[in-house]
């Protein structure tokens, strides 16, 4: 088997940063009923995502891990600004976008393109492939005639693997197959040559044979166009094989963030590693023997105080359940959120 | 004796094209306590060949040849009212999608009654109830939930339901279709090793079905992989995975990014699966096939042993 030889593999320096995301939050007010309304003067809110930092280098793949709840597509919209954050910033090439307008915005979206989960709802069932491929290209009027927006498009079929293109141009979405759909949905976000690509578990709607071709086909496009990309996933194996760096969520925030080598190899965060310890292994002689993690993700509406991972883990003292442990440095560019770690940390932070 | 003894199953879906051959010659049988998994990608037949052995087929499908011997009563010939006593009480099935498979409206313990008291009429309500909560119990779900709505349980939560539901009635065999999918990965974890535990505890025998071979490794004693509704590859299922012969089975084994392994280029099985309305002459992964040979454009390969123990293939390269 060959390597996958990527020169940005852990080192996410040298390379100028492409998004920031500040103290991103967002909270949706949860409705209550009328009288509740009235007596009470508290507004609950589901804490989607509270208070993250983190930064996508060009051409790196950032992954965020996580159950599903911890608030990753979440994050991947608020980035695309498909959502209004409530608080913090995302700061795109040097410019927080998070204020513009619709039409200042518009520029900004021909550079931030997004790849949904579903392929068999991210397409428009009535148009035709090209037309599906085409409309983003139509909307940011980047082609002059019909020619050189055929042309495109072919171009862009061919590099998602869609050949002969012509064969394709003209066809409906139910003609194809689950993995052809995520290559249009592919082609769509990379025809516009974005700066940033957000993936929104774009692979794990397929059947694992196919997961393996698209899997590849964007890494070889991430590095043909240079792209960045936010890569979301609750698969930790498939981001081992995508991402540079990684972070891990959990009930809206980053638990632990660094290159992929170190948060997977030398996990320290106790959800970090009963994550690795639930993926099942393809390997019958070595099958999981130690325990996995009981009970689920609590509910963000309440979050358990302190740390919010304290009612599952294993390790839990008194600390945890009063005191929110802060993301600090435990090795250079590895940052945790545990009280574990805590007395190693003011050296290095 | 094996529990469930397959042979030379077909089952045909009839078209106005013609018939898709969803299952075409599969024979296995499965041993007392235990687990067989068989995998395949998404239309190469394995819930057909599920729904066949329950006779649970919708009106357009035909079992054209074979039999499926359950516990030493041949399944095909029973009547209708007759095979109604196996489902659930010889053979139960977890379905796939298994969220959307509670109803809705009537609390999760009275669905477990329901099943209870259909099949052994006799069963006091209070008895039914009992045994419902226990149920619950086995597959670590809290006795007092049993009065909730499907609604209040997480997915989690509904997929243990349901398997306590299939284990209502003490069944000889379970079989699951896609008993992981569509479940987050430490909730996946925690159901597969609750069928693990299940399966030591109460002997049960059982067929899974996945497309994701990783659950299988986990969970079987022995694998078959499905192609194009033919087993292609079959064996313990450690040999399998050690040495997967079947060109197919290599390419779905090189196809998984593993964990606690450095970052390789991932193998993948380039093409899809054939129209089994006019499956492809010979063997029929020949299109895909890296290997592929003039023989396999011609003749269908047989399963024949190769290797050791009951390790089982279908291709031209072995002879």
């Amino acid at each position: 088997m060959e390597t996958v030889t990527k020169t940005t593999v852990g080192d996410s320096g040298g390379q100028p940063i492409v998004v920031r995301v500040e103290d991103l939050t967002k909270w949706f007010p949860l409705k209550t009923g009328l009288l509740k309304s009235i007596f009470s003067t508290e507004q609950p809110f589901v804490r989607a995502v509270d208070g993250i930092n983190f930064e996508i280098h060009r051409k790196e793949i950032f992954g965020l891990a996580g159950e599903s709840g911890s608030g990753k597509t979440t994050t991947g919209r608020l980035i695309v600004r498909l959502l209004e954050p409530t608080k913090g910033k995302v700061v795109f090439d040097g410019k927080d976008i998070t204020k513009l307008s619709d039409r200042e915005l518009k520029p900004i979206r021909r550079r931030i393109q997004i790849v949904f989960q579903d392929p068999y709802e991210s397409l428009n069932p009535r148009m035709t492939l090209k037309e599906i491929v085409a409309e983003p290209l139509r909307v940011q009027k980047i082609c002059k005639t019909e020619d050189e927006l055929e042309e495109r498009v072919k171009a862009i079929l061919r590099d998602v693997e869609l050949v002969p293109p012509e064969e394709f141009l003209y066809r409906y979405p139910h003609e194809l197959s689950g993995g052809q759909r995520q290559r249009i949905a592919t082609a769509r976000a990379f025809v516009l040559q974005p700066d940033l690509i957000v993936a929104d578990e774009p692979v794990s709607m397929l059947d694992v044979s196919i997961r393996a071709e698209i899997l590849n086909l964007m890494l070889n496009l991430v590095q043909k166009y240079e792209t960045s990309f936010l890569f979301i996933t609750h698969d930790l194996a498939v981001s081992r094989h995508m991402c540079d760096r990684l972070g891990i969520m959990y009930l809206g925030e980053i638990v632990e963030t660094g290159p992929t080598e170190k948060v997977i190899g030398n996990s320290l965060h106790p959800y970090t590693q009963s994550l690795i310890a639930a993926v099942p292994v393809p390997d019958p002689s070595s099958r999981r023997t130690g325990d996995v993690l009981s009970g689920e993700i609590p509910s963000p509406v309440n979050p358990p105080p302190g740390c919010r991972f304290h009612t599952r883990c294993p390790y839990a003292h008194m600390r945890c359940t009063s005191e929110p442990p802060r993301l600090v440095d435990v090795e250079p560019d590895h940052k945790v959120a545990c009280h574990l770690y805590d007395g190693v940390s003011p050296s290095l932070s | 004796m094996p529990v469930l003894d397959v042979d030379g199953l077909r089952t045909y879906y009839k078209t106005l094209r013609g018939d898709v051959k969803a299952v075409d010659g599969v024979s296995f049988d499965v041993e007392k306590g235990q687990a067989l998994g068989i995998a395949g990608e998404s239309g190469c037949g394995k819930t057909t060949l599920a729904l066949t052995i329950l006779r649970l087929l919708p009106s357009g499908a035909k079992i054209v040849a074979g039999t499926v011997i359950f516990d030493g009563t041949s399944l095909g010939s029973l009547r209708d009212d007759e095979i109604r006593k196996i489902r659930w009480k010889g053979i139960s099935l977890v379905f796939q999608g298994a969220m959307n498979a509670l109803n809705p409206v009537f609390n999760v313990g009275d669905q477990i009654v329901e099943a209870i008291k259909t099949h052994e009429p006799d069963t006091s309500s209070k008895e039914a109830w009992r045994r419902a909560e226990d149920l619950l119990e086995t597959v670590g779900i809290e006795r007092s939930r049993a009065t909730n709505y499907p609604h209040e349980f997480s997915g989690g939560m509904k997929q243990r339901a349901l398997i306590a539901m299939a284990l209502a009635l003490n069944p000889l065999m379970l079989i699951a279709d896609e008993p992981g999918t569509a479940l987050d990965v430490i909730v996946q974890a925690q159901v597969l090793k609750l069928m693990r535990e299940l399966k030591e505890k109460l002997n049960l025998s059982m067929i899974l079905i996945s497309h994701d071979l990783s659950i299988l490794a986990e969970t079987s004693d022995k694998l078959a992989i499905m192609y194009a509704g033919k087993f292609v590859e079959y064996g313990d299922v450690k040999e399998v995975f050690k040495e997967p012969l079947h060109p197919y089975t290599q390419g779905l084994v090189g196809a998984f990014p593993k964990i606690n392994e450095p970052r390789k280029k991932l193998l993948s099985v380039p093409g899809s699966p054939p129209d089994l309305l006019n499956p492809p002459t010979g063997c029929r992964f020949h299109p895909r096939c890296p290997y592929a040979m003039d023989i396999c454009r011609q003749e269908e390969p047989l399963l024949k042993n190769e290797g050791s123990g009951d390790h089982q293939v279908a291709c031209w390269l072995y002879k």
